[in-house]
């Protein structure tokens, strides 16, 4: 996420699992962790065993809340509003950790003069272009000297810097304001943020746990910002016990965005080159990304090596390295934005491997109505999903909106191999490379996607040989050799994660890691943050089975470099030594002239400490030994060319260098904060298959939000199907308060309907109070909590909680809103209902 | 008859002295039962599920699968899996998985059987057809080497490797750039 990427450097958890043990309090945030990560929450369960504080907040009492020490409710979409209350009463009592702020954040650098923040533009920055509907953000810059390098105030008091800036953005986010818009208490709201920043400092820490509670916002990046500034002020970064861990929901989510198969990114967090100009030559893209100092100095050694990889030996620095061949991005081709034009019959093939969203995704109907209109689709899974399935038993076929002949997609389902039938590695929550074995050979035309993807390729490559277009230049190229074995000839996957790796080129010598790529075509490598994990040509790391301390070192790989916890110096003080003997982590060893610890320092490793190491953005260190050109400001934060965690984000951002909390695109409110009611950058995709509701619309009165059951996997295709998860959660229902059940006279089990602008869909009424209604400005708001795991196919079907959902798009990552939409619900005669447990 | 009556288990546990919930109730064949997987081979494996990252050992004998457990070493999960790792053994071996090809045609009412390789021949040729149709080299005097008008989805449940073949061969090779899985970055 960018909101991490853009807070301290990389998009992925700072911490790992095994490290909640060390928190001194632990805020569960837009996550339900004891029922969608049951095993990663044994670590918070042993933290609260040794006295570590649990808060969670969520619009639902789960599991989670249940073996927390507090819980607070609030109300879907306002946790920019939360979080920046906590961040209010930080600055407001001092209880930042004033070293670490002052040495490790741009909270010091000042801001340009003519910025003009929300306090002034009734909601909206300076830079808003209304035309365009985008920012121009020359304005949110820095102020720079002559050298061109930025002002600071290490004394905090100028009235430009970035923390002053903080204090008054802030604010307006006071506990009134908390008790207002999210519906929590004032003194429930002073009592967890007295006791949540209190245990953080030299000698204590505290951790953010999140899920897609947060992200899936239309301010969803803006979430995780506000959570990164509240922990970069209370100096949780790269600490043990600190940090935010994302939780992610799939088994190698986080490999399949360091991998990205995603439209604006190459591997290892490489910018896709964008059609015009600046990326028609290689050395044109490659300035727009370079950074005078910090990791992304490199840039042209890993684009390189990443062309050498692809293209092997046609790549010479005379066709720059094939960069040619790459294609430009030129539009939004993330899945809403394709799915639309598919929707409208502009897109014609459609692969679609291990997801099914034809539940899975928002606005389903319009997603399933869209894959009628491909020539063909491919489908590979473990079972019949519902997106291969959609021609004959879809909704839209069931209720005779449409039939199998008037539906033209040719359509190929091949059946996927399990993980116990493939070798390969998942990325898990944590960073961490995990190898999982080929115990036994897949059944019958069972295959691996690497299987698919080889053999499909083969036979590409087959044909651009005969077809010397211009067209078929990359693909001609492209180095698709891989050693084949076993009854099916499947791809050797180590022969895979080898090229991953990176080796020396002309050589068979692996590359021990990301420190030895070359910008000249001498080292070739698939991942550049991945480089390590496969360190000789034997030495598989991620298959590594020996854990030794309390991070696991020697069981699998973190990338980068097996990090357990990244940002790791700004454990120690500038000077080197631990903050506390409590929170010793990394420190610099004076005898040893050398970084050491119990982790992998994530810095360079002899690079001695600068005694109050400052910001410093020149290339002074030009002569010295290149890997330590990352740590050349001194600064922990060594992705950032200013070493330092970013309170303020001028760059990399479409909606604001500072989050502020604007209302779900679907909301039950206006807006109390400022006149700008929505994320002005984000987009609705509004039109007639994906209507809104006004705002306060009271034809929708109450809060909607989706979440997990701990029995299902997303949209069913590894759970629906198999006996025992099904016997255990059989049937689609909502969760709704005493209150509201009243209100519509329903009883616990009873069917109703729930309605948004997009659809309706039927479930039980489950009556608990594990929802309760919020007093939001004055006036009493219900919610509606509803898993989506279900569809028409499967051991135990249900209703598509997905066709109530829009597509939206968050400006930055182009998310959707799932988690914050209205609805109402209606109440359903016998005589209306659907077949028991359907 | 003494020996008849020996074999009466209330007089054997009576003159033996057991309780009746000890060896003395069990029957010769539970005596001799002997674990399923005592002999088996064992891969470590990770759970498919969420991103937790639970080991699993995976038991398998002669090339069939026996029995999926939690891995006690795993530093992460400790041998502990939830419901839904626990129920991986039945994921991978259950009646409704799907083992063979399946092809529907266009406006056709139900599915056809395919063999394998002829299906991945006919997915090929759409590719390659669709694709010249999609392509293009190059707009305004600028490089764009982009196919249009294909399209995929999914990547999150899949291996690092996997999803690498897919970004190489899709983009760096057909040049799509429609590329798209679970995750939002």
């Amino acid at each position: 996420m960018p909101g991490l990427g853009t807070s301290f450097g990389r998009g992925g958890a700072t911490t790992a699992q095994q490290d909640l043990v060390n928190a001194d309090a632990i805020l569960i945030i837009g996550s339900s962790m004891a029922e969608a990560h049951p095993v990663g929450f044994r670590w918070v369960v042993k933290a609260h065993e040794h006295g570590t504080l649990v808060i969670h907040v969520d619009p639902r009492f789960s599991r989670t809340s249940a073996l927390a020490d507090v819980w607070l409710p609030l109300r879907a979409g306002s946790d920019i509003v939360f979080l920046g209350g906590l961040v209010h009463y930080v600055l407001a009592n001092h209880r930042d950790f004033h070293e670490y702020v002052v040495a490790y954040t741009n909270a010091p650098l000042l801001v340009r003069e003519d910025f003009l923040g929300p306090e002034d533009l009734q909601g909206l920055f300076s830079g808003w272009q209304r035309d365009r509907q985008t920012y121009d953000t020359s304005s949110w810059q820095f102020e720079t000297d002559e050298n061109g390098r930025a002002r600071s105030d290490p004394t905090l008091q100028h009235p430009r810097c970035v923390y002053q800036h903080l204090i008054r953005h802030f604010s307006r986010y006071t506990p009134e304001m908390v008790e207002r818009v999210c519906g929590i208490p004032r003194d429930r709201f002073l009592e967890v943020a007295d006791r949540y920043t209190s245990c953080s400092g030299p000698d204590r820490t505290a951790t953010i746990c999140y899920a897609v509670g947060l992200t899936q916002h239309s301010v969803g990046v803006q979430i995780i910002r506000t959570a990164a500034i509240l922990q970069l002020l209370l100096g949780n970064v790269g600490r043990p016990g600190g940090g935010i861990l994302a939780l992610r929901g799939h088994a190698s989510i986080q490999g399949s965005t360091d991998i990205p198969t995603l439209y604006d990114m190459l591997p290892g967090y490489l910018p896709m080159p964008i059609f015009g100009p600046e990326s028609s030559t290689l050395g044109r893209y490659t300035v727009r990304t370079r950074t005078p100092t910090g990791m992304w100095r490199y840039f042209d050694a890993y684009i390189v090596s990443l062309l050498k990889a692809w293209y092997g030996d046609a790549a010479t620095r005379e066709n720059e390295f094939g960069f040619g061949w790459l294609p430009r991005i030129s539009g939004d081709h993330s899945h809403q934005g394709y799915w639309l034009e598919m929707a409208d019959g502009r897109m014609d093939g459609l692969f679609v491997m291990g997801q099914n969203p034809a539940v899975g995704a928002p606005n389903a109907a319009l997603e399933r109505r869209a894959l009628a209109q491909l020539k063909w689709l491919v489908v590979r899974d473990m079972v019949e999903v519902e997106t291969a399935s959609f021609w004959k038993d879809s909704p839209e076929v069931t209720s005779g909106e449409t039939s199998p002949d008037r539906i033209a997609t040719e359509v190929f389902f091949f059946p996927a191999a399990g993980h116990a039938e493939k070798a390969g590695c998942f990325t898990n929550t944590q960073r961490l490379l995990q190898w999982h074995d080929d115990a036994v050979t897949a059944p019958g035309d069972c295959r691996s996607d690497a299987w698919f993807l080889f053999h499909l390729g083969r036979r590409l490559k087959t044909k651009a040989a005969a077809d010397t277009q211009p067209a078929n230049a990359g693909l001609r190229a492209l180095t698709w050799d891989y050693p084949v074995a076993g009854p099916h000839d499947e791809p050797d996957i180590e022969a895979v994660l080898r090229e991953i790796n990176g080796r020396y080129v002309g050589s068979s010598l692996q590359l021990r890691g990301f420190h030895e790529l070359v910008a000249d075509g001498g080292t070739a490598c698939g991942c550049w943050i991945y480089s390590g994990v496969f360190p000789t040509a034997d030495d598989n790391r991620a298959r590594h089975r020996q854990a030794k301390g309390a991070y696991g070192h020697g069981w699998g790989f973190a990338w980068p470099a097996d990090r357990r916890i990244l940002y790791n110096r700004a454990s120690a003080r500038p000077d080197g030594r631990p903050w506390s003997e409590r929170k010793r982590l990394v420190w610099w060893d004076d005898a040893a002239a050398q970084w050491t610890g119990y982790d992998t320092p994530d810095f360079p490793r002899e690079r001695p400490p600068e005694v109050g190491a400052m910001y410093d953005a020149t290339e002074s260190t030009a002569s010295a030994a290149r890997d330590l050109f990352a740590g050349a400001t001194g600064g922990p934060f060594i992705m950032h060319a200013d070493g330092l965690g970013w309170l303020w984000v001028a760059n990399g951002l479409r909606d604001g260098p500072l989050p502020a909390h604007y209302e779900p695109l679907e909301s039950p409110t206006v807006n109390a904060l400022y006149g700008q009611q929505s994320n002005p950058v984000a987009d609705r995709r509004e039109r007639p298959d994906n209507p809104w509701a006004a705002i306060a619309d009271p034809a929708f009165p109450h809060v909607l939000t989706t979440y997990r059951l701990t029995e299902h996997h997303t949209a069913g295709g590894m759970s629906r199907t198999l006996s025992r998860l099904a016997e255990l959660q059989p049937a689609l229902f909502c969760e709704i308060s005493p209150e509201l059940a009243d209100a519509i006279d329903v009883a616990n089990g009873e069917r109703v309907r729930i309605v948004t602008a997009r659809g309706k869909i039927e479930a039980r009424a489950l009556v608990t109070r594990r929802i309760t209604p919020l007093t939001i400005a004055g006036r009493t708001i219900h919610q509606v909590a509803l898993p989506w795991h279900f569809g028409q196919r499967g051991l135990v079907t249900g209703d598509i909680a997905n066709d109530l959902i829009a597509m939206s798009e968050e400006p930055n990552v182009r998310i959707m809103e799932s988690k914050a939409l209205i609805c109402r619900l209606e109440k359903l005669g016998s005589r209306e209902a659907g077949e028991p447990g359907s | 008859m003494n020996s008849l009556l020996r074999r009466w288990p209330v007089i054997r546990q009576l003159l033996d002295g057991g309780d009746g919930t000890g060896v003395e109730a069990m029957t010769e064949r539970t005596r001799t039962l002997g674990l399923r997987i005592a002999d088996a081979s064992v891969s470590r494996s990770i759970c498919p599920y969420c991103a937790v990252g639970c080991g699993q050992l995976v038991f398998h004998r002669d090339g069939k699968l026996l029995a999926i457990e939690g891995d006690p070493e795993s530093p992460i999960s400790e041998g502990h899996l939830c419901p839904k790792g626990a129920a991986t053994f039945e994921l991978l071996t259950h009646a409704a998985r799907e083992t063979t090809v399946k092809y529907r045609a266009p406006h056709a009412t139900d599915w056809q059987e395919l063999d394998l390789e002829t299906a991945l021949d006919m997915v090929a040729d759409r590719v390659w057809q669709t694709r010249a149709r999609g392509f293009t080299v190059s707009r305004d005097g600028l490089p764009l080497m982009q196919c249009a008008n294909i399209a995929h989805l999914g990547g999150a449940t899949l291996d690092n490797e996997e999803n690498y073949l897919i970004k190489k061969l899709f983009t760096g090779g057909l040049g799509m750039v429609a590329i798209s899985n679970q995750a939002r970055i």
